[in-house]
C-alpha cells in the first residue's frame, strides 16, 4: 500500500537523523571509559601514574591486597576504632579542608579494599596524591601515626565491616559519602549538613553565615567550590557518573576530586538520592503513561472507525 | 439595513445566520471547502502542527505561571519548582520541550512534501512564502525559549547567535549589545527574550498561521498526481451525489476524519516520547546552571538548527555568514528559483527527483555533521556538504530550465 510506504520512508530519514545526532554524536563527543564495577584494585591508577610513580603505586597497591587477606579481628578492632572516632565524630568541624565524614555506614557503602588502601594512604587511595607532593599534608594524613600496622588496619576495617554496616537510606548514603563538598540545595542540604528550620530570621542568616565559612574552607582546600549536585543526574550520563565516582580522575585527569571509594551498594544508593531530587517525577511517569498512551490508542481506534464511515461510497 | 427575523430565537442557527452568517462560514470554511481525493497522510501534517502549535500554547501557559524570568531565579524556578513543587508541572515542561522539538520534525516534513508535490507552484505561491515565514517565526520562538531555563547551553547558544548579528568583519559590537541589553548576556537579555518568546512572537506565529490558512483556500490544496483539478465540475458532481466519480471531497467532515485519524497516531508517538523519552528535546548540558566564566566543552544548537549552524561553520566567518544567509534566502525564494511550469510529483520529473533526494541526504548529512566536533574528517565533510548546498540553487535553476523547454516540446 502507497501510504504505508511513504510512513516507511519517513519513519526512516526521522530514525536515521535520530541515531545519528543523538547516540552516535554523543559517543563522538564523550570518551567512553570503562568501569571497574566499584572494585578497587589500584589497576587504573597504575596504568594512569607517570613513569616515576608506577612504581610506588604498584607496591602501594600490592600491600593493600596483601592486608585484605590478613583475617581481622573484630575486638582488637574496636579499640584502634577509638582513635578514628577522634576526627569523624559528627561534630562538623572543618579540619584541615573538610569536615571528616560520620563513619556510621561505613562498612556498607565503602568498598573493603579501599577502605584499608585509605587508612595506610589516604592520598594514594583517594588518587589524589599530586595534591600533595609538595607541601601541603593530606587532611587525614595523620592516621599513619595513629593506626600503623597492616594488623591494625586490617582488624579496624573487619570493626567496620561487622559494626558500621548497618542499611543506610539514599540519603545518608548521601551525607556521609558526599555533603561535605557538594550542596544539595534541592533538598536543603548544605556542606554543613540539613539546613535545619529557623523561627527568626537573625538565625538564619547565622547559619547562613556559618554555611558560607565552611565553603570558603572548602574552597581554599579543593581549589574551587565542588558544584552543587541537585541537577547531577540529569546533567551527566549514567556511564559518566559510575565512573568519575568510581575513579575521577579517569573522565577529568588532574581534578581535586578524591575518589571517594563507594561499594556498588553504596554507589547505588547515592545514585537512588540525585535520582530523588534530580528526577523526583519518575514514579509517577511510570505510573500515569500507559493511561495516556492507552487513552490515545483507543482514541486512534474510533477515528480510524469514523474515517471510515465518513470516507464510504467515496472510492 | 438587513433583514432580520424578529421571531427568531436569540443564539438559534437562524438569528446567528443573520448576524455572522454562520451558514456562510460553514459552507466556505467547511462543508464546500473542497480538497482532492487523491491525496496522502502527509496531508494531514498541517493539521498535526496546528494541533502541536496549540499543545505548545497551552503546556506553556501553564508553566507561564511559574516561571521567573531572573538570572538568579530562572534556572531554581524551571527545575525546582516546576518540576518539583507544581501538581504535573514536570508534565508540562515536558510535553513543552518534547512539542518543541516535534513541531520542527513536522515542520521538516510538511516543507519536504511540499517540495516533492511541486505544492508552491501554480497560485501557491503565497502559500510556500507564509509557509517559510512561519519557519523563520518558529526559529525565532525556539530560539527565544531555549533561554528562559538559563542553563549552560542556554547561555552559551544565546552568546554564540547573538554574536552572529556583529556580522563578521564589519564588527557591528555596539549591534549585539544593542540585541543583549549588556555586554554578555544577562538579566536584561534573559527578559527581552522572555517577553518575545511568551508574546509577541507567539502573536505574530498566529497572524501567519491565520494568512497560511488564507492563501491556501483559492488555489485549494495540491494533490499526489499534481493534477489540475476543475474544482467547479468536482463540487457538482459531488453535490449531485456522485461522490465516487467526484475528485474532491469536503474539508469538514471528510477530510477532517482523516486528519483526526492521523493525528490519534502521532499523539501515540508524542506521548510515548514525553513519558519515556524526552531525553532527547533536553540536552542534558543545560541541566547546569549558566556560568559565564566556564565555557561548555561542545557548543551545538537544537537538532533543527544544525543543518544552518554547518553552513556557517567550515568557513571563515565573512564567508560562513553569507553562505547561511544565502541557504536560508534561497529555501524563501524556491517558487522563483523553479522555472519549471510542470506541477508533478518528484518521482514524476527524472532530474528533479534526483535533485530533491541529494537535497534531503544532503541537508540531513549537514545536521549530523553540525553536532560533531569540528575535528578531521568530519569538518573535511562538513565543507563538501555546504558547498553541495549552496550548489544546490543553481542546480535547480538549470534543471528547471531544461524541464520547460522540454515542456514547451511537449
Amino acid at each position: 500500500m502507497r501510504e504505508l510506504k511513504i510512513l516507511a520512508v519517513v519513519v526512516f530519514f526521522s530514525l536515521l537523523v535520530y541515531v545519528l545526532v543523538e547516540p552516535f554524536a554523543h559517543s563522538q563527543m564523550h570518551k567512553h571509559v570503562e568501569g571497574h564495577n566499584f572494585v578497587y584494585t589500584g589497576e587504573a591508577d597504575i596504568v594512569q601514574a607517570s613513569k616515576e610513580k608506577k612504581e610506588t603505586k604498584k607496591k602501594f597497591w600490592s600491600d593493600v591486597k596483601k592486608i585484605a587477606s590478613i583475617k581481622g579481628d573484630v575486638k582488637a578492632g574496636e579499640a584502634v576504632f577509638a582513635n578514628c572516632v577522634a576526627c569523624h565524630n559528627g561534630a562538623n568541624v572543618n579540619m584541615g579542608g573538610v569536615i571528616p565524614p560520620k563513619l556510621d555506614h561505613a562498612g556498607s557503602i565503602y568498598d573493603k579494599n579501599y577502605l584499608i588502601a585509605l587508612i595506610k594512604d589516604p592520598a594514594m587511595a583517594s588518587n589524589v596524591d599530586h595534591k600533595y607532593e609538595d607541601t601541603s599534608t593530606h587532611p587525614m594524613g595523620s592516621v599513619k601515626f595513629t593506626v600503623n600496622s597492616d594488623k591494625d588496619i586490617a582488624d579496624v576495617v573487619a570493626y567496620m565491616l561487622v559494626h558500621k554496616a548497618g542499611e543506610a537510606t539514599p540519603k545518608e548514603a548521601y551525607e556521609e559519602a558526599c555533603v561535605r563538598c557538594h550542596a544539595m540545595r534541592y533538598d536543603k542540604l548544605t556542606q554543613l549538613g540539613e539546613t535545619p528550620g529557623f523561627k527568626y530570621e537573625k538565625d538564619a542568616l547565622a547559619h547562613k553565615i556559618k554555611v558560607l565559612e565552611e565553603q570558603e574552607k572548602v574552597k581554599t582546600y579543593m581549589g574551587k567550590l565542588p558544584p552543587d549536585l541537585s541537577m547531577i543526574i540529569r546533567a551527566r550520563s549514567e556511564n559518566f557518573l559510575e565512573t568519575f565516582i568510581e575513579n575521577p580522575q579517569s573522565q577529568l585527569p588532574g581534578t581535586s576530586m578524591p575518589r571517594v571509594g563507594l561499594s556498588k551498594e553504596g554507589y547505588e544508593k547515592v545514585k537512588a538520592y540525585l535520582t530523588a531530587i534530580g528526577d523526583p517525577s519518575k514514579p509517577e511517569r511510570e505510573r500515569l503513561g500507559p493511561w495516556v498512551i492507552g487513552f490515545f490508542i483507543i482514541f486512534s481506534i474510533l477515528a480510524y472507525l469514523w474515517k471510515k464511515e465518513k470516507w464510504r461510497g467515496h472510492y | 439595513m438587513a433583514k432580520f427575523d424578529e421571531n427568531a430565537k436569540p443564539f438559534s442557527e437562524k438569528w446567528l445566520d443573520e448576524r455572522i452568517g454562520l451558514n456562510t462560514l460553514k459552507r466556505v470554511l467547511q462543508t464546500e471547502y473542497w480538497i482532492p481525493k487523491n491525496i496522502n497522510f502527509l496531508w494531514a501534517m498541517g493539521m498535526i502542527l496546528a494541533a502541536t502549535f496549540g499543545i505548545l500554547l497551552v503546556s506553556g501557559i501553564f508553566l507561564l505561571m511559574h516561571y521567573k524570568p531572573d538570572v538568579d531565579m530562572a534556572f531554581d524556578s524551571v527545575n525546582y519548582t516546576i518540576m518539583t513543587e507544581v501538581g504535573y508541572g514536570w508534565l508540562w515542561r515536558h510535553i513543552h520541550g518534547v512539542a518543541a522539538s516535534l513541531v520542527f520534525l513536522i515542520i521538516y516534513i510538511h516543507m519536504f512534501t511540499g517540495i516533492y508535490y511541486g505544492s508552491y507552484k501554480r497560485g501557491r505561491e503565497l502559500i510556500w512564502l507564509s509557509g517559510m515565514a512561519l519557519f523563520v517565526a518558529f526559529s525565532a520562538e525556539a530560539f527565544s525559549g531555549y533561554m528562559l531555563p538559563w542553563g549552560q547551553m542556554s547561555y552559551w547558544a544565546g552568546m554564540v547567535i547573538t554574536n552572529l548579528f556583529s556580522m563578521g568583519s564589519l564588527e557591528l559590537n555596539g549591534l549585539v549589545e544593542w540585541i543583549r541589553g549588556d555586554y554578555v548576556p544577562g538579566d536584561a537579555y534573559l527578559m527581552r527574550f522572555f517577553m518575545l518568546h511568551v508574546l509577541l512572537i507567539p502573536l505574530v506565529i498566529i497572524g501567519l498561521i491565520v494568512l497560511h490558512f488564507g492563501t491556501l483556500r483559492l488555489p485549494h490544496v495540491n494533490n499526489q498526481e499534481g493534477e489540475d483539478i476543475d474544482f467547479e465540475e468536482a463540487e457538482k458532481l459531488y453535490k449531485e451525489g456522485k461522490i465516487k466519480e467526484s475528485k474532491v471531497i469536503p474539508f469538514s467532515p471528510v477530510f477532517l476524519s482523516k486528519d483526526v485519524f492521523v493525528m490519534g497516531i502521532y499523539f501515540i508517538l508524542f506521548f510515548y516520547l514525553v513519558f519515556y523519552h524526552f531525553n532527547f528535546a533536553m540536552d542534558p548540558v543545560n541541566f547546569d546552571p549558566a556560568d559565564g566564566l566556564k565555557t561548555p566543552a561542545h557548543i551545538y544548537p537544537e537538532w533543527y538548527f544544525l543543518w544552518s549552524y554547518e553552513i556557517l561553520r567550515p568557513f571563515n566567518k565573512d564567508i560562513g555568514l553569507i553562505a547561511f544567509g544565502i541557504a536560508q534566502a534561497a529555501l524563501f525564494f524556491l517558487p522563483f528559483i523553479d522555472r519549471s511550469p510542470v506541477v508533478a510529483p518528484a518521482h514524476k520529473r527524472p532530474l528533479f527527483k534526483i535533485w530533491f533526494w541529494v537535497l534531503v541526504i544532503d541537508m540531513i548529512a549537514l545536521t549530523v555533521l553540525g553536532k560533531l566536533p569540528p575535528e578531521g574528517i568530519f569538518n573535511t565533510l562538513g565543507t563538501v556538504f555546504a558547498i553541495l548546498f549552496l550548489l544546490l540553487g543553481p542546480a535547480l535553476v538549470w534543471i528547471t530550465t531544461i524541464e520547460k523547454k522540454q515542456a514547451k516540446g511537449v
